[in-house]
Parts: structure tokens; C-alpha cells; sequence
């Protein structure tokens, strides 16, 4: 590690790490670059069980139809801006660490991550509904519609593990801002987690209306 | 290429191998040589151990009749040879060994882009792995190594294992593939532009691609297989009003581009071979380039080639066959540029080139008689014949595995800075083409005849052709068992040193020494040229 142009001075809390086989510009866009191909195999994960959702539609019109309407829309549009507030304070947190306030990205991001709470809260409420009237996995009516109970838990259930996964990212990004760490010439952290919390705001934006809606 | 980038130290004691001692040293480090190395010992011990269940596979079959297992073991040991060499020796295969080793060497890099990803991928790895061995060792899976329900939603055997298995493997893939993308697009020396890569990391670049876009789908596929048997969810369970051909659908548009992964990188390997041994640049690089780019792309639309007889709509067979049809044209740009690559060429006939030379000729047989299996009425006859098995082990072994043999022969040198037995190495070559040769040229017959595949006994018209096939088959593991053992030998006890560049090749991993130093580079390299430059006045240099 003997590459004196990539020295990192450790006098510097608040620039970037050191790599010693990039320079700091190139790991930042290497890790933007990074995420966005993340995203991508995401969206072909999700994509699976939006297939199969389309293919049993155009199958079992009727039940899909008859299902939708057992969904509580309410707490789904709820969650829908409970999602979206929790985006709003993600996006917040990526300008203030492009400045270089650690105060604030701690702030924004804990707002973040009290939404994702919220949002799951709100969740649990819905499936023990579902649960009380036998419409859980295992439950007796758990085929009554066909698939769309089934898929619902997958597409809903899978959801929730990205947004607890996000949590947990999150959460490390904001152990970063209390440590001071963000300023204007390093912020890849809060940029990169950032672009995974859009992404699970993403799908459960096409997951809402899909699944409670347009039925 | 240019006289500023580092030169050969002779003798130079240090180097990525001995720089760092211990165990510890190897399950800690993040260099990409290290990891290369540790997936190399991984899946060498697991190509052995698929081997194993092939040539169980190929004993019971020596005559009609139950040989040495019932039909059920049969059926375990088939499925187990089809999952280990899937997925965990040929898809991690190339890349995971020959890419990560040469990839930052090849574009003058440090390392990956993620070295701690990187490593994290071979941990995901050998977690996937253990979940196979898991499965292997409390019920072996007996629904063949494509998993299709409903018969994989109801066997006793231990699917969730298997498949949970297959999912962590993917998981790896996808952070490999991952890597390399950005390594590629941000990691590349100065004046290494992208008409300047060399072919073999050009088909990694196609094969991530692949990876990153294929492997999600066949995940969550799995993963629903998983749901089906512990909740019951009932998506392919045509019982609960779920769709099996659903299942082949979402398996399929994974597992055709994963015939890509594996063959991709063999294709790009063979590019850096030939031109070097036969002293000319490589023939029409940049149509070379654009068919590996093609071949991924059109691979992505040819999934349900696999269901010609599964019970899709005519209209969806006859898309499904016409756009097979394509794949041939970029592959078969392919094998006219090795083979004019080599045309009054002065060819030296080393053991990489044999290897690379054995592909084409392989690969050519592979390629034809997939043309046979994407013509819709021939299909219905092949189908679920022996001829399907041998096209297979032709593009698969003939095409994946001798192109990893060619390229661990042929960077071997720099790898390990040792040179191995070069007698033995072309006798085992021998014994693998012959053997080979032996085991899967009668199976096209027996096909053409009407063996069905997956049978656990056969009719005795089909006696004499299953018997030389399993003597090809005992040759065959006795050529890869030399060939490595030659190649173990020469790393661990043989004192013969190889010098930096031992066949005077231009690409920048032959630039360092051998083995490179753990940095590869004292400094960034820059390059001018391409690095088929063979046969110009640079070249002698």
C-alpha cells in the first residue's frame, strides 16, 4: 500500500476513507454506480411476482377483483404517505451532508427511519385483520381468491424485509452523521442509502394502487 | 503498448502469494488473486465431487438393468451431479476464478472496484455451498437440477435446502457481476478505452450483465418455491389454482442466459489464446466484442426454447424458435474469426492452444446440433431424448470446462510463477478430448434413436452405445484428474520457475512479474494499442 497520490490524511475526519487502489472521486461514482445496479436486480426481483400478479389477473379476473375489495385501502393509502414522508427526510439528509451538517442528516435520517417503524406498524395492523378472518398464510380462507392472498403476503411480506433492511442501512448512515463524519467532499453513505430507501418507497408506490385499488 | 508501464522484475521475492503467511492471511484479505485462488480450491473440490455422481450415474448405466443403486438413488445421484456442476462449479466457473485473478491485471488496476464485496461474495459462496451439502447429506433432491413442479412442491426429498442453496449462490453471482461492472466502467488504465479491452474482459462484461439482469428473477422464483412448500402458497401448484408452466417460464428466463454465463467467458478466454500462439492479431475484434455483446442480448429472449413441448400457445413456440435461430449468427461470427485468427498464422501448438483449438471444434457441434433442437418439429422427436444430454455436455463441457482448462493451463505461469509438466499436460489433454468425445458422441445417436433422457434402465438395442459411452466417461475423469494433478504438482512441488511473459503475449497482466506482486503494478500502466498487436514490429520488443 505503497501508493503515496492516494495517502489519506487522517488529520481529516470528514474526508473520504482511504482506498488504496481508488481515488476519491472515482470510489464515489463507483459506489453510486454500485447501488444503481442493486436497484436494477431489485426491480427484476420484484418484477417476478409483478409478472405472476398480471398472469393470475388476466386469469382469475373476478376473484382478484372481488379480493381487492376486502383490502383496507385506508390504511394502505396511509402507508403510501407514511412512504413518502420518509423519502422527503431521506432526500433532506443527502443535501444537508453535501453540506456538511452531520446534525442534521442525523435528524432527517432518524425521521426516515421513524416512518419505516410507522409504516411497519401500520402493516402488522393489516395482516392481523387479515389474520382474524382466516385470510393468513395457513389460515382456512387463505385460497379464497385464488392466488391474490398469496401474493399479496409474498409481494407485501417481501416488501417489508427491503424496508427493514433499509432500517438497518439507514440506521448505520446515521451512526456515521453522529460521528461527524459527512462533509462536502464525502456524503456516499448518505447518497447511497438514500437511493436503496427511493427504491423501497418506489415499489410500494406500484404495490398500493396494484394491489388495493385497481381491482 | 507503452514503454512507460512496469516492467518484468526477475527474481523479485515478494509477490501476492508469500507476501502475507497464514490462514488467517487467506480468509481475511481482500485481493482479488487471493479470492480467485480460494474459489480455484472450492470448485476444483466440487468439480471432483460432481464428477463423482457422473460417474456413478454412468456406471448404473454401463448395461440394462439395475447395476449398483435402485432407480431412486438413481435419481438422487443425477440430480446431484446436475446442481453441484451448475451451480456451484460451471456459473461461479470463469469468472469467479479466471475474472476475478485478471481483471483488475487485464485493465491495470489495483483491484475490484469492491474488494470487501469481493470477498463477500466467495463467504456467500461457501455459505450456499454448505447449504447444498446440507441438502446432499439429510435427503438428496430427486427432482433433477431444474426443480419443476409440481413434483418438487411434493417430493419428501430436501428441495428448500437445495434451492435456498441455489438462491445464497445467486446471491454471490449477483455481487461478482455486480463488481465487475464497475470495475470495468471506473476502473480502467489510462488510454485502456473500451475498443482497447481485451476480448476476455469484454465477455465478462457481457457475462455480469447477465448475471446482475438474470439471477434476481430466478432468486425469487426459488424463493416462491421455498413459500410453496412451507406456506402453501400455491402460485405454481396447479391444485391450489397456481400454474406449473409459470414456474418453467420464470426458471427458464434465468436459466438460459446462465448457459451464457458459463460459456461467455470460455468464448472470451479462447480470444486471448489464439491470437498468441498464432502470432497475429486476433481477426475482427470488434465483431468479436459486438457478438459476445449480442449473444447476452439475444440470449435474455429465448427462454421458452426449453418449453417447446411444455404446452405453449404454436404462436409463442415459433417466436421461441426463430429468435434461437439468431443466436447462431453471433456465435458463428465467433468461430470464423478464431479460425481466421489463425489463418497463415505461425501457429505454435502449446497446451493452452490445443485446448483452444479442441473448443472450436467442439463448440461447433455444440452450436449445429442446437440448431436441430430449435427447429419446432424436430424438437418434439429430441426433446426428451439423449440428444438433448449430448448438445448440452457439448456447449457445457466441450465449451465452459475445456475454456477453463485452456485458461488455467494457459495463465498458470502467472498465477503461481511455476511452470507445469508440459508431456503430461497434452496427454492428459488427449485422454479429455477422446474421452469426452467418447462419452457424448454416441449419446446423439442414442438420442436420434429414442433414448429418453433421465431413464434409469434402456432397452438392449441401446447396450453397445451406453457401454462406450461410460467408457468415454471413466477416460474422460482420468484426463481431468491428470490435467489437474499435473497442474497441483507443478504449484506445490515443482521448483521449475516461469518467467514474467513466457509466450512474449501483449496484454498488461503479462507486464508484472509472476506472480504479480499483491499490488499487481508499482504504478498505473498506461497503454496505446490493443493488445492483438502480434505479428507488428511492438511485438518482438
Amino acid at each position: 500500500m505503497s501508493h503515496g497520490e492516494h495517502a489519506h490524511t487522517l488529520d481529516d475526519p470528514q474526508g473520504p476513507p482511504h482506498i488504496h487502489h481508488m481515488d476519491p472521486p472515482t470510489a464515489y461514482h463507483a459506489a453510486k454506480f454500485g447501488m444503481w445496479l442493486f436497484l436494477a436486480t431489485e426491480l427484476l426481483l420484484f418484477g417476478v411476482m409483478f409478472a405472476a400478479f398480471a398472469v393470475f389477473r388476466w386469469k382469475y379476473f373476478h376473484e382478484f377483483h372481488e379480493a381487492s375489495s376486502h383490502l383496507n385501502w385506508k390504511l394502505g393509502a396511509l402507508n403510501t404517505a407514511v412512504l413518502l414522508i420518509s423519502s422527503y427526510y431521506a432526500a433532506i439528509a443527502v443535501d444537508h451532508a453535501q453540506h456538511g451538517r452531520n446534525k442534521q442528516v442525523l435528524k432527517s435520517l432518524l425521521i426516515t427511519i421513524g416512518c419505516a417503524v410507522g409504516f411497519l406498524i401500520i402493516k402488522t395492523i393489516e395482516y392481523s385483520e387479515k389474520y382474524h378472518h382466516g385470510y393468513f398464510i395457513g389460515g382456512e380462507n387463505f385460497h379464497e381468491f385464488k392466488t391474490f392472498l398469496p401474493l399479496y403476503f409474498c409481494m407485501t411480506g417481501i416488501h417489508a424485509l427491503h424496508v427493514i433492511i433499509g432500517m438497518g442501512l439507514l440506521g448505520w448512515v446515521a451512526t456515521l452523521a453522529a460521528k461527524n463524519r459527512f462533509s462536502s467532499r464525502y456524503y456516499t453513505p448518505v447518497e447511497v442509502g438514500a437511493l436503496y430507501w427511493h427504491l423501497v418507497d418506489l415499489i410500494w408506490i406500484y404495490l398500493f394502487p396494484l394491489l388495493y385499488l385497481v381491482g | 503498448m507503452s514503454a512507460s508501464s512496469t516492467t518484468a522484475i526477475a527474481g523479485s521475492e515478494t509477490n501476492y502469494l508469500n507476501c502475507e503467511r497464514g490462514i488467517w492471511s487467506w480468509l481475511t484479505t481482500v485481493d482479488h488473486k487471493r479470492i480467485a485462488l480460494m474459489y480455484l480450491y472450492t470448485l476444483t473440490l466440487f468439480f471432483f465431487v460432481g464428477g463423482i455422481a457422473a460417474l456413478a450415474v454412468r456406471t448404473e448405466l454401463a448395461f440394462p438393468g439395475g447395476q449398483i443403486m435402485s432407480a431412486d438413488t438413481y435419481n438422487r445421484w443425477f440430480t446431484a451431479h446436475g446442481v453441484i456442476m451448475i451451480f456451484l462449479f460451471i456459473v461461479p466457473g470463469i469468472p469467479a476464478v479466471m475474472g476475478n485473478f485478471l481483471l483488475p491485471l487485464m485493465i491495470g488496476a489495483y483491484d475490484v472496484a469492491f474488494p470487501k464485496l469481493n470477498l463477500l461474495s466467495l463467504y456467500v459462496y461457501w455459505l450456499g455451498a454448505a447449504m447444498a451439502l446440507v441438502s446432499l447429506g439429510i435427503h438428496p433432491v430427486d427432482t433433477g437440477w431444474t426443480f419443476y413442479g409440481p413434483y418438487s412442491i411434493k417430493t419428501g426429498s430436501a428441495v428448500v435446502w437445495m434451492t435456498g442453496a441455489a438462491f445464497v449462490l445467486g446471491f454471490s453471482s449477483i455481487l461478482t457481476g455486480l463488481n465487475f461492472i464497475v470495475t470495468i466502467h471506473k476502473l480502467r488504465c489510462p488510454g485502456m478505452t473500451w475498443w482497447r479491452l481485451p476480448v476476455f474482459v469484454w465477455a465478462l462484461y457481457a457475462t455480469s450483465a447477465i448475471q446482475v439482469l438474470a439471477t434476481p428473477v430466478v432468486g425469487m422464483t426459488l424463493m416462491l418455491l421455498i413459500f410453496e412448500r412451507a406456506f402453501g402458497v400455491g402460485v405454481f401448484n396447479p391444485a391450489l389454482g397456481g400454474d406449473p408452466v409459470l414456474f418453467e417460464h420464470f426458471f427458464w428466463f434465468y436459466s438460459h442466459p446462465v448457459v451464457y454465463i458459463m460459456v461467455l467467458p470460455a468464448f472470451g478466454v479462447i480470444g486471448e489464446i489464439i491470437p498468441v500462439f498464432s502470432r497475429k492479431p486476433l481477426f475482427g475484434y470488434r465483431a468479436v466484442v459486438v457478438s459476445s455483446m449480442g449473444i447476452a442480448l439475444v440470449g435474455f429472449v429465448v427462454w421458452a426454447h426449453h418449453m417447446l413441448v411444455s404446452g405453449i400457445s404454436d404462436f409463442s413456440a415459433q417466436f421461441f424458435s426463430i429468435v434461437t435461430f439468431l443466436v447462431a449468427i453471433p456465435t458463428a461470427v465467433k468461430v470464423f474469426n478464431w479460425v481466421s485468427t489463425m489463418y497463415k498464422g505461425s501457429i505454435t501448438f502449446s497446451t493452452p492452444m490445443l485446448y483452444a483449438m479442441a473448443f472450436v471444434f467442439l463448440f461447433m457441434i455444440a452450436g449445429t446440433t442446437g440448431i436441430y433442437l430449435a427447429t419446432l418439429a424436430v424438437d418434439v422427436f429430441y426433446h426428451d431424448t439423449y440428444f438433448v444430454v449430448a448438445h448440452f455436455h457439448y456447449t457445457i463441457q466441450g465449451g465452459a470446462v475445456i475454456g477453463l482448462i485452456a485458461a488455467l493451463h494457459y495463465w498458470f505461469p502467472k498465477m503461481f510463477g511455476k511452470m507445469y509438466n508440459d508431456l503430461i499436460a497434452r496427454a492428459a489433454w488427449f485422454l479429455i478430448i477422446l474421452g469426452f468425445n467418447l462419452t457424448f458422441l454416441p449419446q446423439f445417436v442414442l438420442g436420434m434413436q429414442g433414448m429418453p433422457r433421465r431413464y434409469y434402465d434402456y432397452l438392449p438395442q441401446f447396450a453397445d452405445l451406453h457401454l462406450a459411452s461410460t467408457i468415454g466417461a471413466y477416460i474422460n475423469a482420468f484426463g481431468y484428474s491428470l490435467a489437474l494433478l499435473n497442474l497441483f504438482w507443478a504449484m506445490a512441488v515443482s521448483k521449475k520457475k516461469a518467467p514474467s511473459n513466457p509466450y512474449d503475449a501483449l496484454g498488461l497482466e503479462w507486464r508484472t512479474q509472476s506472480p504479480p506482486i499483491k499490488d499487481n503494478f508499482e504504478t498505473i500502466p498506461t497503454v496505446d494499442d490493443t493488445p492483438y498487436a502480434y505479428g507488428t514490429p511492438v511485438a518482438s520488443h
